[in-house]
């Protein structure tokens, strides 16, 4: 195990642990909500009488829309004190969601690295969360880097 | 949002149309409300600045859902995206005048689909590159009709 103040065998030991699924009952108006707030009018999201004559049939959620849809709590292996940033996520898509869809969030951590940066030490937070639908089929998965320092 | 681009219409190296944003404080509200991403960074100012930040920051995440849109703008609503990366290489802050751009960089046909890979970006006020990402679509054919 490499010398580091912040890298623990809690966290090695952690990775691979999924959490408790999550479910969600998708809202039309939540859709509706989240696509003004990013201020993206495509139909597919904001006009439920022309989403139903496209392919979807109906509104569909944007692609960033699981954002939303919070996964239980990953297993508390890293402080609290440590300040948190965004490092960037990888998305991939296989089936729409449709309001009225229940969508079932699981995350796991897939690895912790550290790394000399600008602000000292840092810690690279790696999880992938999976999303599935009512029909047991994956809809997306995402996965997260986040820094934390 | 423009019309669905058939694959075969699709060159390596076109570029799509430009996406422009600028955030006001109020839209990063809005968008901690909708995500329920309701860490301070992105609307208290002192928060921001415990955290040795100079101000208030974009959340990543809406960068993400920009350059998601940039692509699904483009692709119309009989694309299908694939995937969507971004990195925040660099931070974001309101009131800058924002712009998401993208590049095919390669077409093919994989398990029966007409794919394009893009490499996406965004753009800060003063042209840097903040945000990095790439995306595949999967495009009409005219040969599968």
């Amino acid at each position: 195990m490499p010398e580091s103040s912040i890298l623990t065998e809690e966290m090695l030991k952690a990775v691979g642990v999924e959490t408790k699924p999550a479910t969600y009952e998708i809202e039309k108006g939540h859709i509706r909500r989240f696509a003004e707030a990013i201020g993206d009018s495509n139909i597919l999201f904001t006009d439920e009488k022309a989403a139903r004559k496209t392919r979807y049939g109906s509104l569909i959620a944007p692609p960033t829309f699981f954002r939303a849809l919070l996964s239980s709590d990953l297993p508390p292996v890293v402080s609290e004190k440590l300040r948190k940033l965004d490092g960037g996520s990888q998305w991939e898509y296989f089936e729409p969601v449709h309001p009225g869809d229940r969508i079932t969030v699981t995350a796991k951590y897939v690895s912790f690295t550290t790394r000399q940066g600008r602000m000292g030490e840092m810690l690279l937070v790696v999880v992938e969360l999976t999303y599935k639908n009512q029909f047991d089929e994956v809809a997306a998965t995402q996965r997260t880097t986040s820094i934390r320092y | 949002m423009g019309k669905t681009p058939y694959w075969e219409d699709v060159q390596e190296g076109m570029a799509i149309p430009d996406l422009r944003k600028n955030a006001s404080t109020q839209q990063l509200v809005k968008y901690a409300g909708s995500s329920l991403d309701w860490y301070q960074i992105h609307y208290d100012l002192e928060f921001a600045r415990g955290n040795k930040l100079d101000g208030l920051i974009i959340h990543g995440a809406l960068k993400n859902a920009w350059l998601g849109q940039v692509v699904t703008d483009w692709m119309g609503t009989e694309g299908m995206l694939r995937k969507l990366s971004v990195q925040y290489r660099g931070m974001d802050v309101p009131n800058d005048p924002l712009v998401c751009k993208g590049v095919v960089k390669k077409k093919y046909e994989q398990g029966g689909h007409h794919l394009a890979d893009l490499e996406i970006w965004l753009e800060n006020g003063k042209g840097e590159k903040t945000t990095p990402g790439e995306a595949t679509v999967s495009l009409p054919s005219r040969a599968a009709r």
